[in-house]
């Protein structure tokens, strides 16, 4: 097997549904490199050191020097980009205005304080399942959930989610490698209104909100006047798509591929009926042994690193394959097997370093919540087909649809 | 017959810790997690069982956490026999036995010595009986501390501007109280981070503000004719008025129990090799008794072989357990201690944490940030090596620094960093005070370190 084929069939949607074993190949190559191809990184260490290594750049700009013109054109289209593709200081400003409304130390309690409205989401969309004994989970769980969640969280109406899907999709698509390559002049184009679009009706919010403050993250952002000053409206608008999108994207793919792992490992589903408290440990494997982010491919090096002895010149485009480092022997015991027993799970799965993520907290309690009550509240549930179909996003990886058949709702 | 005799201890051996506080906890239950199965007994001169320090110049002074109530987390139980509120008295190494201040003595096979450092007292005995003088050490002291200054005192007169006195003037301004911080150096943590940082941290006291004295020292504390301490003077002959005066002058090692046992204790510590195990005080090491937290005094690989005594959480955790493990291992199993320095503290907003041993540094090269934003980090060079680091809010790329300390990467640090500055791209002398005056307690202690052999020799990185 050529590395070229390697790192295509990774991309390949053939191989979605179950990837690992191309990621034990790509292990063997810890640094691989094809012609004209990004330097590839797979082994959890690292990735690890990668990720606080301060000659690693996110930023948009070196990105698109470093020729990749189809990731950083969305970015280019009047909105500036948001804090996941620039580097400090202005990415620690834009994050920690963001954060002085999110989490510690100035709202320590927000996420924590969302818990009974999360449980109660979770409970009408279960009751929603009526009298059908077969649901999927996506379409009726795992997306509406985490979508209803942000809205409220930022101050979105919830009633504009068919708007606002119709420009998340193609930004979404914007961010897949497989896609990309592929892609023509028409499918860029889509992609870069889609966010000029959403933008634009987030703009509509923030001026209502500038005018009449309300509890939410949108209000919040434009009325922020801490120590580092207020955003820019751009800078509002650029916030506010990230925080969206990236709010319920990867969400959708923890609960849908959570579920899918329990189904698969029916003992941990009646330990967590048993327990919900065991929601903690199985959301931090999950997170390690099938995470919602399979990949990291937007960073370059400013400077030549050194990594196992291969050089990366200054300049180059570097993929951190965030899914490979979470099964690597080197690190963990079995890698392949989920065992939310471990002695210490720690995973890659949110990242590491400065742009570990933001939302981690929320997503957590999310996935704990959602995946704890699916299985105190399902009698009897099980796959009706394995593998599902897969979306075709091989960065955002997770089902396209999970039918699950039941005996009933407890 | 060695291996038979650790058999033997493992089974039934008699362990005795002294010292129960972080290290000594975390070396009980690390003999227990490898399966000792003997008698253990800790020892600790406090009534209470052991409990975190951090908090208490911090959280606990702002009533955020109880000083009562600060115990530290029990990784596993660990079946052992407490001997709380009696300290060690002496040490007896032929017959194997410590000597306790009730009379009591404890037969152990093998001894853990962690009993620490304690608070460095105001010298002059009865200025510091005066009610209002306070030390800041153990959880009395806290307790002391917190009801004194939630009753509103005029003024905060806080002696040292170390890590520790830093922290209460951060605490004391957060609660609205008016504060004085003498320092005898040119300005706070210069001894653990040197004079360009503590310019950072000077300017960061007075801007949230506290009245900062520096260079000058504490000649006397004048007390009321009822025995409340009332004012301090000044080596300039200024006199603050203040009805609080914090001293906070470093630490002492707890060492003189072991006066005359034969061991290589003194106030620098006890001497160990790298798998802690005790020096006597002929040089020679002792089989059966180890060391372990700030007591200690090891050589590092990665520092020359130095001796380095540290007054760290970390290294107290991780050479315990180095400890724990040696004592109870084959000479062939046993594992160095070779914890790269680490510690971390919080003042007035700011989160301060450093890897390695800044005050070998010589130079010092802001990498990333701007000492001016106070958010930074900046990587001290030593004979052409990075040495340490410290960043102010920048936490999240230590790790990286760490790996440059273990490979002994090249000074100054020459390839580009995100947020490079100007003001980053040329090393500047790091302005360590001369290690030979006495200030406060740096938190990473150089013990063979001579100031004659400090120059500058730097290897071109190319």
């Amino acid at each position: 097997m050529t590395h070229a084929s390697l790192l295509g069939q990774i991309t390949d949607y053939a191989n979605r549904a179950n990837p690992y074993p191309l990621y034990e190949e790509l292990r063997k190559t810890p640094v691989l490199h094809e012609e004209g191809g990004p330097y590839v990184i797979s082994s959890y260490w690292d990735i690890k050191n990668l990720l606080h290594d301060p000659r690693i750049s996110s930023d948009a700009a070196n990105l698109a020097a470093a020729g990749d013109d189809e990731l950083s054109e969305p970015e280019q289209t009047g909105l500036p980009p948001s804090f996941i593709r620039l580097d400090p200081p202005e990415h620690d400003r834009l994050r920690r205005i963001a954060n002085s409304s999110f989490g510690p130390p100035h709202r320590p309690t927000r996420i924590d304080s969302m818990r009974g409205e999360l449980g109660q989401i979770v409970t009408g969309l279960i009751d929603g399942f009526g009298d059908t004994r077969q649901i999927d989970l996506v379409d009726q769980f795992a997306y509406p959930f985490p979508v209803t969640v942000i809205c409220r969280l930022l101050g979105v109406p919830r009633e504009d989610e068919p708007r606002f899907r119709a420009w998340v999709d193609p930004i979404v698509a914007g961010l897949d490698p497989d896609t990309r390559t592929g892609a023509d002049s028409v499918f860029k184009q889509t992609a870069q209104d889609a966010r000029m679009q959403l933008g634009m009706y987030l703009a509509g919010l923030v001026e209502e909100r500038t005018k009449e403050p309300r509890e939410d993250m949108l209000s919040d952002l434009v009325t922020s006047h801490g120590p580092d000053g207020a955003m820019t409206t751009m800078e509002v608008l650029a916030t506010s798509v990230l925080l969206l999108i990236a709010g319920h994207e990867t969400t959708v793919n923890l609960i849908t591929n959570g579920m899918l792992t329990l189904l698969r490992h029916p003992e941990y589903l009646h330990r967590l009926r048993e327990d919900p408290g065991l929601s903690v440990r199985i959301v931090e494997e999950l997170l390690r042994y099938e995470p919602p982010v399979q990949l990291v491919p937007q960073r370059t090096c400013i400077a030549d690193i050194t990594v196992r002895g291969v050089t990366i010149p200054k300049g180059s485009r570097i993929w951190l394959v965030l899914a490979a480092g979470n099964r690597d022997p080197e690190r963990f015991e079995d890698p392949d097997r989920f065992d939310p027993d471990r002695g210490d799970i720690q995973h890659l799965g949110l990242g590491s370093g400065i742009h570990s993520c933001f939302g981690a907290p929320l997503a957590r309690l999310e996935a704990q919540i959602a995946l704890s009550e699916l299985a105190r509240r399902l009698d009897n549930p099980r796959l009706v087909e394995d593998p599902p179909p897969y979306r075709q996003n091989a960065v955002l990886r997770g089902p396209r649809h999970l039918n699950i058949a039941f005996d009933g709702l407890h | 017959m060695v291996a038979d005799y650790v058999d033997w201890l493992r089974r039934e051996g008699r362990i005795v810790i002294v010292g129960a506080s972080l290290a000594g906890l975390r070396a009980a239950e690390t003999l227990r997690a490898e399966g000792f199965a003997g008698e253990l007994t800790l020892i600790g001169d406090e009534p209470y069982e052991p409990y975190d320090r951090p908090p208490l110049s911090k959280g606990v002074l702002l009533g955020k956490a109880s000083p009562h109530h600060t115990e530290l987390p029990h990784r596993r139980e660990i079946d052992a026999k407490w001997r709380l509120g009696v300290a060690a008295t002496g040490l007896d190494l032929t017959a194997k036995r410590v000597r306790l201040a009730d009379g009591d003595e404890v037969a152990y096979d093998r001894l853990l010595i962690a009993t620490g450092v304690r608070a460095r007292p105001w010298p002059k005995e009865t200025e510091a009986r005066l009610d209002g003088v306070f030390l800041l050490r153990t959880r009395d002291d806290a307790a002391g501390l917190y009801q004194r200054l939630k009753a509103g005192p005029r003024r905060v007169f806080i002696i040292g501007a170390g890590f520790a006195g830093s922290e209460v003037a951060s605490a004391c301004r957060e609660m609205g109280l008016q504060v004085t911080v003498a320092e005898r150096a040119g300005a706070p943590l210069v001894g653990a981070l040197g004079g360009v940082v503590g310019a950072v941290a000077a300017d960061l006291q007075t801007e949230n503000g506290v009245d900062l004295r520096t260079r000058v020292t504490v000649t006397a504390l004048e007390g009321d004719p009822v025995g409340r301490v009332r004012a301090v003077h000044l080596s300039d002959e200024s006199v603050v008025e203040a009805d609080v005066v914090v001293v906070s002058l470093g630490s002492q090692r707890n060492t003189e129990w072991l006066t005359g046992s034969g061991l290589g204790a003194g106030p620098r510590g006890i001497a160990c090799d790298a798998g802690c195990r005790a020096f006597d005080f002929r040089g020679i090491v002792t089989d059966d008794v180890f060391v372990a937290g700030d007591v200690a005094r090891s050589p590092h690989a990665l520092f020359g072989y130095q001796f380095l005594s540290l007054e760290h959480w970390g290294n107290a955790v991780a050479q315990a357990e180095i400890a724990a493990h040696n004592m109870i291992s084959p000479s062939s199993e046993r594992r160095p201690h070779l914890w790269v320095p680490a510690f971390w503290s919080s003042m007035f907003g700011v989160n301060i944490k450093s890897v390695g041993v800044p005050p070998m540094g010589e130079e010092l090269m802001i990498t990333q940030g701007s000492l001016a934003e106070r958010r930074f980090v900046g990587v001290y060079g030593f004979q052409g090596r990075v040495i340490a680091a410290v960043s102010f809010d920048s936490t999240r790329w230590l790790e990286f620094y760490q790996r440059e300390i273990e490979r002994g990467a090249p000074f100054p640090v020459e390839y580009l960093t995100v947020d490079r500055r100007p003001e980053g791209r040329k090393p500047v002398p790091a302005d360590f005070p001369d290690p030979s005056l006495p200030t406060h307690g740096p938190t990473v202690t150089l013990s063979g370190y001579s100031p004659t052999e400090r120059q500058l020799v730097f290897t071109p990185a190319h």
